[in-house]
């Protein structure tokens, strides 16, 4: 459906984009997820045919976004950051420009407009002003109009960010919804949103692609071990001196000194996570060293997410952890 | 090209603008018809027409100034860069509108003539000959603010602009009697102009060699001609001045010469400016 071949955008010796290469196929919600500054608006407004490109290809459904502009932009609607609305139309007014601009006319325009309106859930309000509407409800006619036209492809440039938590979970059911009819392609620096809606994740740092697959695998590639971390009423000394008799625990961090006992990041390899914390707590009850508190928890998205952007920093962390 | 001039003139009609843009035209014209017509019972029209052509550094701004900047403000461009139309659509289609806005108080205005002419005989054809020379001036006008706002996110920076041009452009005939005449300082005059047409194509386009070679080409070319034949630089600069203003080729109509020539000069400088306002959107996609 989508094809993006050796993209690459500079800004004088800035690189927004550098030599980004993917292929997206029909139907699925899919995610593009990056820290902010990645590069993730520059890819979809080159995507969009918003801003040129200074190398590289962008293919819509078979068109190219810089050879053939309309034939692409027709068959993809597009949510900006900021969704592009005239405040002084309302919603009806607004809808109708989009929709005779994307080349619908009479009855057929009505009847789209009809249809956006009762997907987006904004009928109710399509007389009124769009600048006397929530930001909520901007957020939706931003959408709706990205559906004029009936597109193949949808794109979201972060579309659920600054609204409140029921906002967002309407947004999200929403973007679900349309993912059974159309291949949506959502912008999130927010990692639990990427998770709960979409099939597959795109993870760009620097303007580069760094993972590309479903989340479940995404956390079973993620190379950073389980961990467990722990409160153990028991001297730095002490607790080395334990853990280290313990051969299945790779690495251990000392976090904070608490009042009542020194809080323990255990990092182990092994699958069986609940095996180590019986082995740690046996360990330090045959001491007669009290342990307050422990928990387990698997790897998730945000540490892969952690681990591919910012890679770099995180070896140094670490490596400055094993010294100590 | 249709819904974008659909929506703009819908646009115009629920915002002040085309009220406050039609109520200023005609309140000009209106005062020139009393001064002029009435008062002092004069049977020209166009009399009135090259009067109230100052009007224009007021009219012009209102009318332009949100154009394309508001859009760019907005971020609507976004929206417009995402449909499928062309950048010389959306120009057109704004320009388009742009006339249309401009034409609706000019309706009003043909029918003075015929008012006057009920009370005795006006010449009818000068009239309407210099309506329609006012009419293209006034076109031209807009499509320089158009482009103007083009350049800009900010509606009074494209005003500011703006008015300082036309009144530049009313004034240029009347300076250009006070500038120097001598080859020398027409030189001077175009080394300098070449040299802000340089810094102009750098800051358009970002390439230093393109804006140095441009620049630096023009320059060697005026150098050259200066001292090839300084007589051809004699006298060039108030020429120039004058075959620039706009308000001198429009008083042709009012001494009663429908001149054909002019007509095509305005159409040159209105796709002149369209095509300029063109790329400046265009060029936005590259930076």
């Amino acid at each position: 459906m989508i094809t993006v071949e050796h993209l690459t955008k500079r800004y004088g010796d800035f690189t927004a984009v550098s030599d980004l290469s993917f292929e997206i196929g029909e139907g699925h919600v899919y995610g593009f997820l990056g820290p902010n500054g990645a590069g993730k608006s520059t890819t979809m407004n080159i995507m969009t045919g918003c801003l040129s490109a200074t190398e590289g290809h962008v293919r819509i459904d078979g068109h190219d976004i810089f050879e053939e502009p309309d034939q692409a932009k027709r068959t993809m609607g597009y949510l900006p950051e900021q969704p592009p609305l005239y405040m002084n139309e309302t919603l009806e007014e607004y809808l109708k420009f989009v929709g005779e601009a994307k080349g619908l006319k009479g009855r057929e325009l009505q009847k789209q407009i009809g249809e956006v309106l009762r997907q987006t859930k904004t009928g109710h309000v399509k007389d009124r002003l769009i600048s006397a509407l929530s930001k909520g409800y901007r957020q939706r006619v931003g959408i709706a109009q990205a559906l004029l036209g009936n597109p193949k492809v949808i794109i979201l440039d972060e579309p659920t960010v600054g609204l409140d938590p029921i906002q967002i979970i309407e947004i999200r059911d929403m973007i679900r919804q349309l993912g059974e009819n159309h291949t949506v392609i959502l912008s999130s620096h927010i990692l639990s949103e990427v998770q709960a809606i979409c099939e597959k994740v795109l993870i760009i740092s620097k303007g580069k692609l760094v993972a590309f697959d479903r989340p479940e695998n995404l956390e079973k590639l993620l190379l950073a071990p389980n961990g467990i971390s722990f409160t153990a009423e028991a001297s730095r000394e002490e607790i080395d001196e334990v853990l280290s008799g313990l051969n299945r625990i790779m690495q251990w961090e000392i976090q904070t000194q608490e009042d009542e006992g020194i809080r323990v990041n255990v990092k182990t390899e092994s699958e069986n996570v609940r095996d180590i914390c019986r082995e740690i707590f046996f360990a330090f009850a045959g001491r007669k060293k009290a342990i307050l508190e422990m928990s387990s928890g698997k790897a998730n998205l945000e540490d892969v997410f952690i681990e591919l952007t910012e890679g770099e920093t995180c070896e140094e962390e670490e490596s400055g952890v094993s010294e100590e | 090209m249709i819904a974008v001039l659909r929506h703009e003139l819908s646009g115009y009609f629920h915002s002040l603008t085309a009220y406050i843009f039609s109520a200023f035209l005609l309140a000009f014209v209106g005062i020139g018809a009393l001064i002029y017509n009435i008062q002092s019972a004069v049977a020209n029209f166009e009399y009135v027409l090259a009067y109230v052509c100052l009007g224009f550094v007021v009219v012009v701004p209102i009318l332009t100034m949100r154009v394309i900047a508001e859009e760019r403000k907005q971020k609507t461009d976004q929206l417009l860069y995402s449909l499928p139309i062309r950048t010389s659509q959306i120009v057109m289609g704004k320009y388009f509108a742009l006339l249309f806005v401009y034409l609706i108080p000019l309706c009003i205005v043909a029918l003075y003539p015929l008012i006057f002419a009920q009370f005795g005989e006006v010449y009818l054809l000068t009239a309407y000959g210099s309506l329609f020379a006012f009419f293209m001036m006034g076109a031209a006008m807009i499509a320089v603010g158009t482009f103007i706002s083009s350049l800009t996110e900010n509606q009074g920076f494209a005003a500011g602009i703006t008015i300082p041009v036309i009144l530049l452009n009313y004034y240029s005939v009347t300076l250009a009697e006070y500038v120097s005449a001598t080859a020398s300082g027409s030189a001077v005059v175009l080394l300098v102009i070449a040299a802000l047409l340089g810094f102009l194509v750098r800051y358009l386009t970002k390439n230093q060699n393109l804006a140095y070679g441009s620049g630096g080409l023009i320059m060697l070319a005026v150098v050259a001609a200066y001292f090839a034949d300084s007589s051809k630089l004699e006298g060039l600069l108030p020429d120039i001045m004058t075959k620039l203003s706009l308000f001198e080729r429009f008083y042709t109509f009012v001494n009663g010469v429908f001149d054909l020539t002019v007509i095509v000069y305005y159409l040159t400088v209105i796709l002149f400016f369209l095509f300029l306002s063109v790329q400046s959107l265009e060029k936005r996609r590259y930076n």
